[in-house]
């Protein structure tokens, strides 16, 4: 509710504000031109009284914590505050201050503590809210009095915006910094518990679950996982790669437009779909039907198993594959095609000897994509690859990939701090470079293509 | 005279072997078409396969059987007080007080013996023997709280019969539907023989049939009455969710790819926010999950399970694929039109805002809603940051635990009764397909309208 309140407090200073600058513009424009029309006069206003508020506001949000946290260990009696129950006490003090009340019966000192800590917390919410309300009106002050008609208000406020647009697009790159930096010091972390060189070579996942300490209890060797995972991967890609490719060559050389526009968005279809629905589709329909199958021609396949989870991510990407080279192949520029075919050449040797040729590149970069999409792949090969990190060559087995054994770390019971959650971190990263490296080299390689033709 | 013949005979086998090449080469190209064609209609027939299944599988989840009965509210069952009435002079508190203790009473009441006596009552003229055990197996376990919230809204049914029509328990839906084997011995049932029996019975004379589950779209999960499970709060958690991500990738989206495309210096630092963007577009979702996870649960301590965190994870993935759209449809605006703009005097933010955005907008919304369609369908990221709780209510505010569709459908595709719940997934599947598809559905249609009056 008070935040609400605060809402409203500072939207009716942005009003005001507006208001004032727009009046006393007019007045301004009937003594001379004005430089600027008065809505700009009115929004700088706006601008200088809400900005200074909500600075105050942020601060406030981000330091209150910790003054809270502060106050907190000062209300305590000192054997508390140092002894190891200092966390549930906290909290018992934090539920009784914000009215909430606590299971069992209150101490008096608890009392009288959390009765001053919702003091502490409401009297610095309420001078937080002063102070920017206070700076706010300063900051009006100030402008109006600023304001005349030569005052370039227009450049001022456009200044503000443009600032506002950099803020927006350094998010994307702060949400890298933000993977990179939160993966690095987890991986740094759980480097403390097990050797890289064990981690990076190892050939036996078998993470020890204690739940009695933090120790790095067994083996982490990510290669089993890496196997299933490139393994998986290649699966999917033997499915996808020639359905995706000879479809896209298909739809761009042989179909009518009409025929074209009609089965491209049903293709497509595929790539909207969500992985958690291809996942159930493999364990439900398509993992049974492989393993009968199998029962059938006297092979052993597993229902859940690497070939499972491939075929059907094999089906996920084809769309992928087909939108793309469809791109790359009609960048192949006309002239190349219609000499080919004056020469004499059939379609498809245009095709073969001709196009496919000259869209290798982009369709290599393609490839790349499409790879590095099936290696963070996650629902499917959770649902369908049977969660079984063990170092065998056997598609038909039960396998695991690195996305399913992060999903596994991190849903489980153990500790974050644990060595078998923080591992999830490790294979992040190396999920995270390994496709970082795929699509920087799908990007130079369509780059330096389509440079080629243009 | 020779020479001319053997000229002759040269050119008539060397006809004979461009026809027969020609006839080769003509196979080939016929070969390389049908290739063609085939990986078109295997693509097209994954499509079809992948919604014949789910919608063959899914479709009869929404009809389940019912039992309709008639109830009698027996007051020697329900042997409660009448329910407080606030006398003059009562205070609220006291009031409140009273009827909860009413309500505690009327929770204490054995519902079940309520069923079991209309179930014998349905039973008469049936030969059939039940015991109660068996004839509570037949209806699901929540119908006693269906009895007692009926006599909580209306005290005054005690005493009176009612034509109640109970949901059939999971293992009960299972047998009227014959999905589970008739030929199985006692043992290896479900169901005790007199409870199969009395439903066979029950379904001759019609008091057993099958009606449109509503509840699946107005109930919460359920562990403990299955049958009665519903999706109502994993429909509010996503479309928190959802709302978060419209809120905060839009507008972040849209100004970071205005400044991107119009104000950006062409420099290293935009070169690097270029790359970065494209970058973060491929980088496989589960790393935003392990972002979410290391960031905003153990830096900032947000509530674990919460839509409000799912949907910043969501936003940063979605945030490159709507900067991505965007800036291609600002690219698509002809630079005459800025030009037109620029030469009139206008700035250039007035130039952006005022001419170029507004003839933007349906791509840049196109671009919105399929980045949100997107987000709905996708669930690896969630299950790292908690959301993979079961959790039975419907959350009233983005910062309580809640659940999603697709988590839902990932928590259900693990219930033990998979027999009840594999059809029940599927119908999961269903809705969030016809979600997602409705999403499309409007974006191609606004698109269409937009672009049509722009």
């Amino acid at each position: 509710m008070t935040s609400v309140l605060i809402a409203a407090l500072v939207l009716a200073m942005m009003a005001f504000a507006y208001r004032q600058g727009y009046s006393r513009s007019r007045v301004l424009a009937g003594q001379s031109r004005l430089h600027s029309r008065p809505q700009y006069h009115g929004a700088l206003l706006a601008l200088w009284a809400v900005v200074p508020f909500l600075l105050i506001l942020a601060l406030w949000g981000l330091t209150s914590g910790q003054a809270q946290e502060w106050y907190l260990a000062s209300l305590m009696p000192s054997d508390i505050a140092a002894g190891s129950d200092y966390a549930s006490a906290a909290a018992r003090l934090r539920n009784i201050a914000s009215g909430f009340g606590v299971a069992g019966d209150m101490a008096d000192w608890e009392r009288t503590a959390g009765e001053s800590l919702g003091r502490f917390n409401t009297i610095l919410k309420l001078s937080a809210v002063a102070l920017g309300a206070l700076l706010g009106i300063a900051g009006l002050v100030m402008a109006r009095a600023r304001l005349s008609a030569r005052l370039r208000a227009r450049n001022h406020v456009e200044a503000a915006i443009k600032a506002l647009l950099i803020f927006c697009s350094i998010v994307a790159i702060l949400t890298t910094l933000g993977i990179v930096i939160s993966l690095v010091t987890e991986t740094v972390r759980f480097f403390t518990y097990v050797s890289p060189i064990d981690f990076f070579f190892g050939t036996v996942w078998n993470p020890g679950y204690s739940t009695t300490s933090n120790e790095a209890s067994g083996s982490y060797g990510m290669l089993p996982l890496l196997l299933g995972t490139v393994m998986i991967s290649g699966i999917a890609m033997l499915v996808a790669l020639p359905i995706g490719l000879m479809s896209a060559i298909w739809l761009t050389q042989y179909a009518k437009p009409r025929v074209r526009n009609m089965i491209k968005p049903v293709i497509e279809v595929l790539a909207g779909i969500p992985t958690i629905v291809y996942g159930f589709f493999a364990l439900v329909t398509v993992g049974p039907a492989l393993s009968g199958l199998g029962d059938v021609i006297g092979l052993s396949i597993n229902a859940t198993s690497a070939l499972t989870a491939g075929i059907v991510m094999g089906i996920m990407i084809i769309p992928f594959i087909s939108s793309l080279s469809d791109d790359i192949i009609r960048q192949v520029p006309r002239t190349m095609r219609d000499g080919s075919l004056g020469l004499g050449a059939t379609k498809s040797e245009t095709i073969r000897m001709v196009i496919v040729p000259a869209a290798l590149p982009g369709i290599v970069g393609a490839i790349l994509l499409a790879v590095s999409r099936a290696i963070g792949e996650t629902m499917i090969v959770v649902l369908a690859a049977g969660n079984a990190p063990i170092l065998r060559f056997n598609p038909a087995e039960p396998t695991s990939t690195f996305t399913v054994t992060i999903v596994t770390a991190l849903t489980g019971d153990a500790d974050f701090a644990s060595p078998q959650s923080l591992v999830a971190f490790a294979l992040g990263l190396t999920l995270f470079v390994i496709t970082l490296m795929l699509n920087i080299g799908a990007l130079v390689i369509v780059r330096k293509y389509r440079e080629q033709y243009e | 005279m020779t020479s001319v013949e053997t000229e002759f005979d040269a050119n008539t086998r060397r006809r004979a072997q461009v026809r027969q090449s020609l006839t080769r080469r003509n196979r080939a190209e016929t070969r390389f078409r049908l290739l063609g064609l085939g990986s078109v209609l295997a693509a097209m027939a994954f499509v079809a396969v992948l919604f014949g299944n789910i919608l063959s599988n899914g479709l009869p989840a929404f009809w389940q059987y019912n039992l309709q009965t008639e109830v009698y509210f027996d007051p020697d069952v329900i042997n409660v007080p009448a329910p407080p009435v606030q006398e003059a002079g009562q205070s609220d508190a006291d009031y409140q007080a009273a009827s909860l203790a009413w309500q505690r009473r009327l929770a204490m009441v054995n519902w079940n013996r309520l069923i079991t006596a209309s179930i014998a009552q349905a039973m008469q003229g049936v030969d059939v023997e039940i015991d109660d055990r068996s004839a509570l197996s037949i209806v699901d376990t929540g119908t006693r709280f269906v009895l007692r919230d009926m006599v909580l809204a209306n005290p005054d049914l005690i005493g009176q019969t009612r034509d109640v029509s109970m949901l059939l328990s999971a293992d009960g839906d299972n047998w009227s539907k014959g999905k589970l084997s008739r030929d199985l011995p006692d043992a290896r049932q479900q169901l005790t023989r007199p409870a199969r029996d009395a439903i066979d019975a029950l379904t001759a004379t019609g008091a057993i049939h099958p009606a449109f589950a509503w509840h699946i779209f107005t109930n919460v999960d359920s562990r403990s009455s299955p049958a009665s499970a519903g999706l109502a709060g994993a429909f509010v958690g996503s479309l928190y969710m959802m709302l978060v991500v419209i809120l905060l990738s839009v507008p972040i989206g849209v100004s970071s790819a205005i400044y991107l495309e119009e104000f950006a210096p062409k420099n290293r630092i935009t070169d690097l926010i270029e790359v970065n963007i494209n970058n973060l577009a491929a980088v496989p979702s589960i790393v935003f999950g392990l972002l979410g996870a290391a960031v905003f649960i153990n830096i900032f301590h947000l509530p674990l399970s919460a839509p409000l965190v799912g949907g910043l994870v969501l936003t940063l993935m979605t945030l490159p694929t709507i900067i991505i759209a965007t800036r291609s449809s600002l690219r698509a605006v002809p630079p005459s039109l800025r030009q037109a703009a620029l030469g009139i005097g206008a700035s250039r933010m007035q130039m952006v805002f005022h001419h170029v955005l507004p003839v933007t907008f349906p791509g840049i919304l196109t671009a919105s809603i399929l980045g949100v369609a997107q987000a709905l369908g996708e669930t690896a990221p969630l299950l790292l940051i908690g959301m993979n709780a079961f959790v039975a209510n419907i959350p009233a505010t983005p910062l309580e635990q809640s659940a999603a569709l697709p988590v839902q459908i990932y928590l259900w595709q693990g219930n033990e009764n998979r027999n009840f719940f594999e059809e029940r997934t599927f119908a999961a599947i269903i809705v969030l397909l016809a979600l997602m598809i409705l999403l499309n559905a409007l974006a191609i249609w606004l698109r269409s309208r937009l672009e049509r009056k722009a």
